[in-house]
């Protein structure tokens, strides 16, 4: 037999594996891994744009995200370049070094999101604080979409988000249960912000700086309990002389 | 063949480019395989060739899309490539179902020998013998896809095959 067609005999098949690879590579798959976290283990999905989704790893966790992000969704390692900030971004509930993937969500929703990932873990806002937040006072109802449609929980920390009178209320992943749990992990108890809320106490001032905050704020938990006064609204605390924490930014 | 390819590409880049990969996939492999003498890098840089492929044509009109000598291009994007590719890698996921079942390597027949005859080659010479022999490359496309002239190209085939006449020569 000729050298030439020797040669020619030496295409083989497609290695096994090529076509995940560069459906991963492009973004035309995202892959997943799982993680363990204080409710329990979640799948993480990402692409090179970033982490794309969150959602409890139960038996039907594929099905779910190939139904909302029409692409195929496999089992992968997350890019190397930051793959290794997951764990601690699911822990601390912020994204920090973690890219995230919020093509899924309009512009007006990842501005809600991106500033839903600011609160500190261990405080809570309402729905109208964040509507107030991206200069869109009266979109209460559209911040509160927007934060329900959140793709990423836990690393977008939409459980911080509470109802405009101050319930704990709904949370997407998992059920209210899982919301109530992550608050208490994180040193927000719910039980407390459910008092607060049936006292319809929505902000607490400190009598001695003459600043007003979100009951949760740091700089009033910070307060000593005997300097602490509590208000139903901006408005009583503001015609009481207070003025709003530079920190919480308490909304009307 | 080729065409309706390109056709569906230009139509429909996500529904066509995986079979893109189905059918050019294995000749670019192979053809790196043989080049590299190396599994891990022929499929690095195979799959490396897809994504900047994709990302590619996503911004070319269907016209140019039309107009692409697909194999040819797919080499001149995997040629340029190189050794250049571990910052990319890092940048997107990697598909792990196959390291868990244990995947052996692919291998054809002969492929070891082929790569011990093929190594008495100089690289130029190496490239132009795969992407002729193996791939089936006429020489036009083979000059563009290494960005060597056509006549180096013929002088590399021929010098490189001659090299492999000798070395099948002492093999006997």
């Amino acid at each position: 037999m000729s050298i030439d067609t020797q040669l020619a005999q030496l295409i083989g098949d497609l290695p096994a594996g090529t076509s995940e690879g560069v459906a991963l590579g492009t973004g035309m798959a995202d892959g997943f891994d799982i993680y363990p976290t204080a409710i329990g283990d979640v799948v993480v999905s990402f692409n090179p744009e970033g982490v794309s989704s969150v959602d409890i790893a139960d038996d039907t966790f594929t099905q779910r995200f190939e139904s909302r992000f029409d692409r195929p969704l496999l089992r992968a390692e997350p890019p190397k370049d930051w793959g290794r900030h997951i764990p601690q971004a699911l822990d601390e509930g912020r994204p920090g070094k973690l890219p995230v993937d919020l093509r899924s969500v309009t512009p007006f929703q990842a501005e809600v999101l991106d500033r839903t990932a600011t609160i500190p873990k261990g405080e809570v806002r309402p729905y109208a604080w964040l509507a107030n937040e991206v200069q869109r006072p009266k979109a209460v109802r559209a911040a509160g979409s927007a934060v329900a449609n959140n793709p990423i929980p836990l690393i977008i920390p939409c459980h911080r988000v509470v109802r405009s009178d101050g319930h704990v209320g709904n949370y997407s992943l998992g059920g209210p249960h899982n919301k109530e749990e992550l608050l208490e992990y994180e040193g927000a108890p719910p039980q407390w912000l459910e008092d607060l809320a049936g006292k319809r106490i929505r902000l607490r001032g400190n009598t001695s700086t003459g600043i007003v905050c979100h009951p949760t704020c740091r700089a009033i938990r910070r307060s000593k309990e005997s300097n602490v006064i509590d208000f139903r609204s901006l408005g009583d605390a503001v015609d009481a002389g207070y003025r709003p924490c530079e920190l919480c930014r308490p909304t009307p | 063949m080729m065409d309706e390819i390109g056709k569906a590409l230009a139509t429909d880049l996500d529904g066509a480019f995986p079979t893109v990969v189905e059918q050019m996939g294995k000749r670019l492999y192979w053809g790196l395989r043989r080049m590299s003498a190396d599994h891990q890098e022929a499929e690095d840089l195979t799959q490396e060739t897809f994504i900047r492929a994709y990302r590619a044509l996503g911004g070319y009109d269907s016209q140019r899309i039309h107009e692409l000598r697909l194999e040819g291009w797919l080499w001149t994007i995997a040629l340029n490539l190189g050794r250049n590719h571990a910052r990319d890698r890092a940048r997107r996921p990697t598909y792990v179902e196959l390291q868990e079942k244990g995947v052996e390597d692919p291998e054809v027949a002969d492929g070891a020998a082929w790569d011990r005859r093929l190594s008495a080659l100089n690289s130029h010479q190496r490239t132009a013998v795969v992407l002729r022999h193996v791939n089936g490359l006429g020489v036009g496309e083979i000059a563009e896809a290494t960005g060597r002239p056509e006549g180096t190209v013929k002088a590399d085939i021929h010098r490189g095959l001659a090299r492999l006449r000798e070395v099948l020569e002492d093999e006997e």
